[in-house]
C-alpha cells in the first residue's frame, strides 16, 4: 500500500517540510526538500529513525543526588522511553568519573549508558 | 578586612564564558587570575543542561551541557587559576575596585588590575509577562524546573502547561515527559515558534505534544496551588480574542519566556549598556564603556550557542590579559556599527581597531530567504556571508579579518546589513570573506 509521511528537516534554519511516499516500506520519493541533506533525512527518519538519550540516575553519598548520563550512540527513537523508564530504577555511589560506564548495553541496542560529568563524593 | 588583593585578572561568574575568559587570560600570559563564582562548583547553567547538542563548533562533536562544562573544568583545575566558589560579588566600581564576600574569607577587598564580567542572565519572570490571576505555588521558569528535576531530583508538577516556545520551554516539554509527567500543551503568543526546529521535531512531534501558535495564558487560577490556566487565542497585535478562552487543568504552569542579561554590576560600575542587547556596548576586544572592564558571553546579549559565549569568552580574556600586562594603550576614537537593513543589533556594537579578526554576531528582524549578510563600510562591502534562510531565533555570526577591518577603519560609515541575494549580482566578487565558503548553518542548537 502506498503510504504519505511528513517531515521537517532539522538541519538547517531553512526547517524544509518534506514529504516521503513509500509502498510497504519502500521509499519511492521524496519531495519538499530543498537539498540532499533534506532527502537523506527523510529516508533515515523513516527508516531507522535514532535518538541520543540523557537522563540521570540517583547517586549515593554524592555532592549532587543525581547524575546526569548519556548515551554513547543514539539508539532507536521508539525505545527512548523505555530506556529512561529502565535507568529511573539505578543507582550508584559517589565518587563518579566523567566518562564512567553506568549501565551496559541498554535494552540490547549495543549503546552504553556513561556519566556526562565527573561526581564528587561528598565530604 | 585585609589589605585589598591585586591580582591581574578577576573574572566574575565561572559558566561557560567565565570559564573560557579564565583560561584564555592565564594563557595568554596574565599571572594572577581569580576566578569568582557564587554556585557551589563551577559550570554555570550547564551541569543542568543534560540534553546533548553542544559543542560542535568548539569541539566538532557534539556533547551534553555537563560534558561541554567538564572539559573547561579540567583545564582549569591543571591551570592556576584562583578559583572562589560561594563568593558574592557585592559591588563593582568605575576603578575596577570589587568587594566580594564568603564565609571563609569574610569581605574581600579586591582590585585587579582588568576585569571580566561574565555573569550570564536570568529568566524573565511571571511579573515581566504580566500574566493576570492569582499567585499560588507552582508558577516556575522552565530553567528552574529543569535546575529541580536534573539537579535536585523534584518534580514541580506532573499535569504541565508551557508558556512560550523558546527553547528551554521545548526541552523541558520532553523532559517532563520523560519523567512521567502529562505536558498538556506549549502556547506561545507570536504566530511563529521561538525556538529552533530541531528541538521543535526532537521535543515535541517526538513526543506529541502540541504546540499552540498565536495563543497565550491569559489567567492563573487556584489560591494555594495551581488548579487551571486559560488559554486564549491572540489577534495580529498579540490581544486576546474575547470568547476564545479555554480552561486548561494543570498543577504546573512554566514559563519560558525570554531571558535578561544580568547586568546589575555593570550598572554599578557605570559601564554603558545597549537598550538593543540589554547587555554592555563592547569593542572588537570585548571592552565596555568603562576602561579595563571587559565583557563576554550572555551578559552581553544571549545567544543561542554556547560556542559562541565560548569565542567571546576567548576574545576578552585575552584581552583583558593584554590590558593587565602591557597597562592601557592610548584608546583610540570607536567607530560604531550599526545595524542596517534587516538587522536588529549587532555585537560587538563599536570598533576601535584593526589588530586581530573580528567575529560580529548579530540577530535578524525577521525571516528571510537567500541573503547576504555583509560589513558595510561607507557604503562599500568589506565582508559577506550567504545564507540560505536567516531567522530571527537564529543568530549569525560574520568574520572579518584583519586587512578589512583596516579598510573599514580608514572608511569609516560602518554597518552590517542583510540584503537579498539577488540584488547587486556579482557585486562581491573577490571581496568574499573565508567564512563564505563554509557550509551555511549547519550549527546545532544549545540556547538551553
Amino acid at each position: 500500500m502506498r503510504k504519505k509521511h511528513t517531515f521537517t528537516c532539522v538541519n538547517c534554519p531553512l526547517s524544509c517540510s518534506l514529504e516521503l511516499v513509500e509502498e510497504d516500506g519502500e521509499v519511492l520519493e521524496v519531495s519538499g526538500n530543498e537539498c540532499e541533506v533534506g532527502r537523506r533525512y527523510a529516508e533515515e527518519e523513516f527508516r531507522d529513525p535514532r535518538r541520543m538519550v540523557t537522563t540521570t540516575v540517583r547517586v549515593r553519598n554524592g555532592i549532587l543526588p543525581l547524575l546526569p548520563v548519556v548515551s554513547t550512540r543514539p539508539i532507536p527513537k521508539s525505545l527512548v522511553r523505555e530506556a529512561v523508564k529502565a535507568l529511573s530504577n539505578v543507582e550508584v555511589e559517589a565518587p563518579v568519573q566523567d566518562g564512567q560506564v553506568i549501565y551496559r548495553d541498554i535494552l540490547g541496542t549495543g549503546a552504553d549508558m556513561v556519566a556526562s560529568r565527573r561526581l564528587d563524593q561528598l565530604a | 578586612m585585609g589589605k585589598a588583593r591585586k591580582p591581574d585578572v578577576v573574572v566574575i561568574g565561572a559558566g561557560p564564558a567565565g570559564l573560557g575568559a579564565a583560561l584564555a587570560a592565564s594563557e595568554a600570559g596574565a599571572r594572577d587570575v581569580m576566578l569568582i563564582e557564587r554556585d557551589v562548583e563551577l559550570g554555570g547553567i550547564l551541569p543542568q543542561c543534560i540534553h546533548d547538542g553542544f559543542g560542535s563548533i568548539v569541539f566538532g562533536e557534539t556533547l551534553t551541557g555537563p560534558q561541554y562544562a567538564q572539559r573547561f573544568i579540567d583545564r582549569v583545575e591543571r591551570s592556576d587559576i584562583e578559583v572562589k566558589l560561594n563568593t558574592m560579588v557585592l559591588d563593582l566600581r568605575p576603578d575596577r575596585s570589587l568587594t566580594a564576600v564568603n564565609s571563609r574569607d569574610g569581605v574581600l577587598e579586591i582590585k585587579p588590575r582588568a576585569v571580566v564580567l561574565a555573569m550570564g542572565c536570568r529568566e524573565r519572570t511571571r511579573h515581566q509577562v504580566l500574566i493576570p490571576g492569582y499567585r499560588p505555588a507552582g508558577v516556575i521558569c522552565a530553567g528552574a524546573a529543569q535546575r529541580d528535576i536534573n539537579i535536585e531530583g523534584l518534580m514541580p508538577g506532573r499535569r504541565v502547561v508551557i508558556l512560550g516556545s523558546g527553547d528551554i520551554g521545548l526541552i523541558m516539554a520532553r523532559r517532563f515527559t520523560l519523567e512521567g509527567a502529562e505536558v498538556e500543551g506549549v502556547y506561545e503568543i507570536m504566530d511563529h515558534p521561538g525556538g529552533l526546529t530541531r528541538n521543535l521535531v526532537q521535543c515535541l512531534h517526538d513526543y506529541d505534544i502540541p504546540l499552540h501558535l498565536s495563543h497565550t495564558v491569559t489567567f492563573i487560577h487556584g489560591r494555594k496551588r495551581v488548579e487551571a490556566v486559560t488559554v486564549s487565542r491572540v489577534d495580529e497585535d498579540l490581544k486576546p480574542i474575547p470568547g476564545t478562552e479555554r480552561l486548561v487543568p494543570c498543577d504546573a504552569l512554566v514559563l519560558s519566556v525570554g531571558l535578561i542579561p544580568e547586568n546589575e554590576l555593570s550598572r554599578g560600575a557605570g559601564v554603558l549598556l545597549d537598550p538593543a542587547t540589554g547587555g554592555p556596548v563592547v569593542d572588537e576586544r570585548m571592552e565596555t564603556s568603562v576602561e579595563g572592564i571587559f565583557a563576554c558571553g550572555n551578559v552581553m546579549n544571549v545567544f543561542d550557542l554556547v560556542d559562541y559565549v565560548t569565542h567571546t569568552a576567548e576574545v576578552a580574556g585575552r584581552a583583558a590579559a593584554e590590558y593587565a600586562v602591557h597597562g592601557a594603550r592610548r584608546r583610540r576614537e570607536a567607530l560604531a556599527v550599526r545595524p542596517g537593513r534587516n538587522v536588529r543589533f549587532v555585537v560587538p556594537q563599536l570598533l576601535r581597531g584593526h589588530d586581530r579578526e573580528v567575529y560580529f554576531y548579530f540577530r535578524v528582524r525577521h525571516p528571510e530567504r537567500a541573503v547576504r549578510a555583509r560589513l558595510v563600510a561607507g557604503g562599500m562591502p568589506l565582508a559577506a556571508k550567504r545564507a540560505r534562510m536567516v531567522r530571527p531565533p537564529e543568530m549569525v555570526r560574520l568574520r572579518a579579518d584583519p586587512e578589512k577591518l583596516g579598510e573599514a577603519v580608514s572608511r569609516g560609515g560602518l554597518s552590517i546589513e542583510v540584503m537579498p541575494e539577488d540584488r547587486e549580482p556579482g557585486e562581491l566578487s573577490g571581496k568574499v570573506a573565508p567564512e563564505d565558503q563554509e557550509p551555511e548553518s549547519l550549527e546545532p542548537e544549545d540556547r538551553e
